[in-house]
């Protein structure tokens, strides 16, 4: 490779690989001005963390899900022409299918690779909206949707939202049973709309349920127009995510105006492709090992067969579980016409649900009046009621979560489906109310133990005598590096209650003193530097 | 039965050649014909005796259901009644067939070890030929569905037939994978893995608990023996794709993900974050 010896005369003499890549370098920058955007990104700081690497499983995954749907889509036929299925799965020899669930048939029985595909698909999808969710929990408790990254938490939501969406659209596909009745229940929820919802099924299905048209329209949702606002999503989201840059937790040399960790080039880069295999290759495992949504077992779609434990794939699991939650009987006829409470509720409810979350980061900046930028991720203790309020939600969406296996908890529990469902019912309105308390005491309980570690040292266990005959316990000090993670923290107050300009206090005001007041009143406020030299001078 | 008819009439004449010419005897063909009719009068007898069997296999059933009235009535009878006139504690069996017996005693739901919401699956109590006598002695007292023939429960009919017709008819409790199902007050659908066969078609044809009847006009003997060659495929065939996760769905898929597959990753990532101390 060298070329120093036939060229002696040449002091510093660059090898061809390096003069082929700066002459290639050069060749593109001087066409595109790329340099600038290379310097600007390749010196993105990225710290590290494991929480921080939930993000990038979601990407990953979406990947692989690309690659496989890629896949997938050259053999499966989105239509629901009738056709009788002569492939190789014996019970379904001979029987009448639409062509949507032959093809996935074949996919999985008479094509090489096709089964491993389908399964890397929709386990990959499974995770996706899974680590999408792991990730945003760790957002909201960590508080980095706080400014200047609430519009990148709203992206994120919508990419959350995308992201079922894609699921959904892909689990009704095959056109088999189990998600014939998943449609079966959108239907219904769609038709249980006043006024507009038949129209809406009508126009949905084009026709009477199921009709002929459901999986081309949603194939085209499915593998087009979503994916397309997916990807576009992600790169604002990823945009934002440079511009912004990344928080960090408190430690020794990390303050609000730096960022310590690597460069995305090389080192996070690397370590970032590697971690993209690690990802595939724990879902290239997991697809070949277990089997997921044997559409087989099912059997083609008929809408008079339902199966017992007919589920939603987990992330739907939410919306099912609020129908399953409703009490009985809730419809009134009005005007000869009946309203559907317990399809209308619960389409209140969700949509009431999900607007918290997406625009909580809104929502709290109003109420803590706070405009500062913040880059220094909070640890969840130290805000007390934030925490509390996610446990709560948390609680909220795993009631709903868990109402929608009723049916299987009861059986593999051996309890009676009615307990299940009333025990889904009132943990639903009172499981977040505990949750919210317990967790805000065990919050302020750690905060209260750091406070106490921060200032007296923790107990080391060794006891000692004094001259005198008193027994003490020697109480060990932190060195500088861990106090700084126990104490720095921001310290908020309640807002205090102002006339405006005109001497005159609006009810905007009062509210927002009130929300303020429950949001800060009982905080442990972070140990002040003075506070540590005066308990050094009593030891 | 169709092929003793003729032979049986054919013995009268033979027995009547016998008694005409009983002089022939050294006639070079007597051998012959001595084994021809020692063949057809065995042969006829043992036809009529096949067709006009009743006398000696009713004393034999005698037996079995003088057995079965015995073990009636010391296992049996406090709940059920010694007249199968059921009491407080149990239902009537009058009519209910032997194949409700062979059902309830032969999976060991009967005798009830404790009330519940439903009869479960134990440890059969009695040997095979205590359970027929009992069923003999139930099928004596009043008429019922009986214990299905043998060609039913061979598992050699149409599997995908026997599908479709345990997707319309048996899926919405059972599961479509027969991984069974839950149902109103703690009861449920038990789960049809390895079930033997001729219980599958006792209890299609006599509804126990909470099943319903599927009688023979609602789903043909050929159906039932389609259902159980679709249950026999589900038995031996390996789930395709891997380790089913229990056949359950939905549930135990997104409970894996988040559990063994977001955990391993989590796992992952903490192991690729730590620092060597």
């Amino acid at each position: 490779m060298t070329t120093t010896e036939e060229r002696p005369a040449v002091a510093v003499q660059k090898s061809r690989g390096t003069r082929f890549t700066g002459w290639a370098a050069n060749y593109i920058d001087e066409r595109t001005s790329i340099s600038g955007i290379v310097k600007e990104v390749g010196r993105k700081i990225f710290p590290d963390h494991w929480s921080f690497m939930l993000g990038e499983v979601a990407l990953y995954s979406f990947i692989v899900i690309l690659l496989s749907g890629t896949f997938l889509t050259f053999f499966f036929q989105a239509t629901m022409v009738e056709v009788e299925y002569e492939g190789s799965y014996v019970p379904l020899k001979g029987i009448e299918m639409s062509a949507a669930m032959a093809s996935t048939l074949d996919l999985s029985f008479d094509i090489r690779g096709g089964l491993l595909m389908r399964q890397v698909h929709h386990w990959a999808a499974l995770l996706f909206v899974a680590s999408i969710g792991l990730h945003m929990l760790r957002i909201y408790f960590t508080g980095a949707y706080r400014k200047p990254r609430e519009i990148n938490w709203l992206i994120g939501f919508v990419l959350f939202v995308l992201a079922m969406a894609e699921g959904f659209t892909g689990y009704s596909l095959p056109d088999d049973l189990l998600s014939g009745n998943g449609l079966r229940i959108i239907d219904g929820m769609v038709k249980g709309i006043p006024v507009i919802g038949t129209w809406i099924s009508y126009l949905l299905f084009g026709g009477e349920f199921p009709g002929v048209d459901i999986v081309g329209r949603l194939y085209v949702l499915h593998i087009l127009i979503l994916p397309a606002i997916l990807v576009a999503a992600i790169g604002v989201h990823m945009l934002l995510l440079i511009i912004n840059k990344h928080t960090q937790f408190a430690g020794p040399g990390r303050t609000n105006d730096n960022v310590v960790g690597v460069p995305i080039m090389p080192v996070f880069a690397a370590k970032a492709g590697g971690f993209f295999f690690i990802i595939f290759g724990v879902i290239m495992l997991i697809a070949s090992l277990f089997q997921i949504n044997p559409v087989w077992t099912y059997g083609p779609y008929d809408p008079s067969p339902v199966s017992a434990g007919t589920q939603p794939d987990w992330y739907i699991g939410f919306a099912d579980g609020a129908l399953r939650l409703v009490p009985p009987g809730w419809e009134t006829e009005f005007l000869g016409a009946t309203f559907s409470w317990n399809i209308i509720v619960p389409l209140l409810i969700l949509p009431v649900f999900l607007g918290l979350v997406a625009f909580y980061p809104f929502i709290e900046a109003w109420i803590t009046g706070d405009k500062r930028e913040h880059h220094i991720a909070d640890r969840p203790r130290n805000a007390p009621t934030r925490t509390a309020i996610g446990a709560a939600g948390v609680t909220f969406y795993a009631m709903l979560w868990a109402a929608a296996s009723s049916d299987l908890i009861a059986t593999h529990f051996r309890l009676s489906i009615e307990g299940v469902i009333h025990g889904c019912q009132v943990l639903l309105i009172v499981g977040p109310i505990i949750a919210y308390f317990m967790t805000k005491r065990i919050c302020i309980g750690l905060q209260k133990k750091d406070r106490e570690i921060a200032l007296h040292g923790f107990e080391s266990g060794r006891i000692v005598r004094l001259p005198g005959g008193e027994y003490i316990e020697v109480h060990e000090q932190l060195d500088e590096y861990q106090r700084w993670k126990l104490v720095s923290y921001e310290d908020y107050v309640p807002l205090m209650i102002r006339p405006d300009a005109n001497g005159r206090i609006s009810i905007n005001q009062r509210m927002r003193a009130a929300a303020s007041g429950w949001f800060f009143e009982d905080r442990i406020a972070p140990v002040t530097s003075k506070e540590i030299e005066s308990s050094h001078h009593e030891h | 039965m169709n092929k003793g008819t003729p032979r049986s009439m054919a013995t009268k004449p033979a027995r009547q050649n016998r008694r005409q010419r009983p002089t022939g005897r050294r006639h070079p063909l007597a051998t012959v014909a001595l084994i021809v009719v020692g063949l057809l009068a065995t042969g006829g007898t043992y036809a009529l005796f096949t067709t006009s069997a009743t006398a000696e296999t009713s004393a034999a059933a005698e037996a079995t259901i003088e057995d079965g009235n015995k073990l009636f009535a010391a296992n049996c009878a406090t709940c059920h009644g010694l007249n199968l006139q059921g009491s407080t504690q149990g239902p009537s069996l009058i009519g209910v067939g032997a194949a409700s017996v062979d059902f309830q005693v032969g999976t060991g739901r009967m005798p009830l070890a404790a009330t519940g919401p439903q009869a479960e699956k134990k440890p059969v109590q009695f040997t095979e030929e205590q359970v027929s006598a009992l069923a003999e002695y139930v099928a004596s007292k009043a008429p019922g569905p009986a214990i299905p023939s043998d060609e039913y429960l061979q598992g050699d009919g149409d599997a995908a037939e026997g599908a479709e017709l345990f997707r319309i008819n048996c899926a919405m409790c059972h599961n479509v994978a027969g991984a069974g199902g839950a149902l109103t007050e703690g009861k449920f659908a038990p789960p049809l893995a390895d079930v033997a066969a001729n219980h599958v078609y006792d209890a299609m044809l006599v509804g126990p608990q909470n099943m319903p009847v599927f009688n023979d006009t609602n789903i043909t003997p050929e159906q039932k023996a389609n259902i159980i060659t679709y249950l026999k495929y589900l038995d031996e065939t390996p789930s395709v794709g891997g380790f089913g996760l229990g056949n359950l769905g939905p549930v135990s898929e997104g409970l894996f993900i988040w559990i063994f597959g977001l955990g391993a990753i989590v796992a992952i990532t903490i192991w690729l974050t730590a620092r060597s101390n």
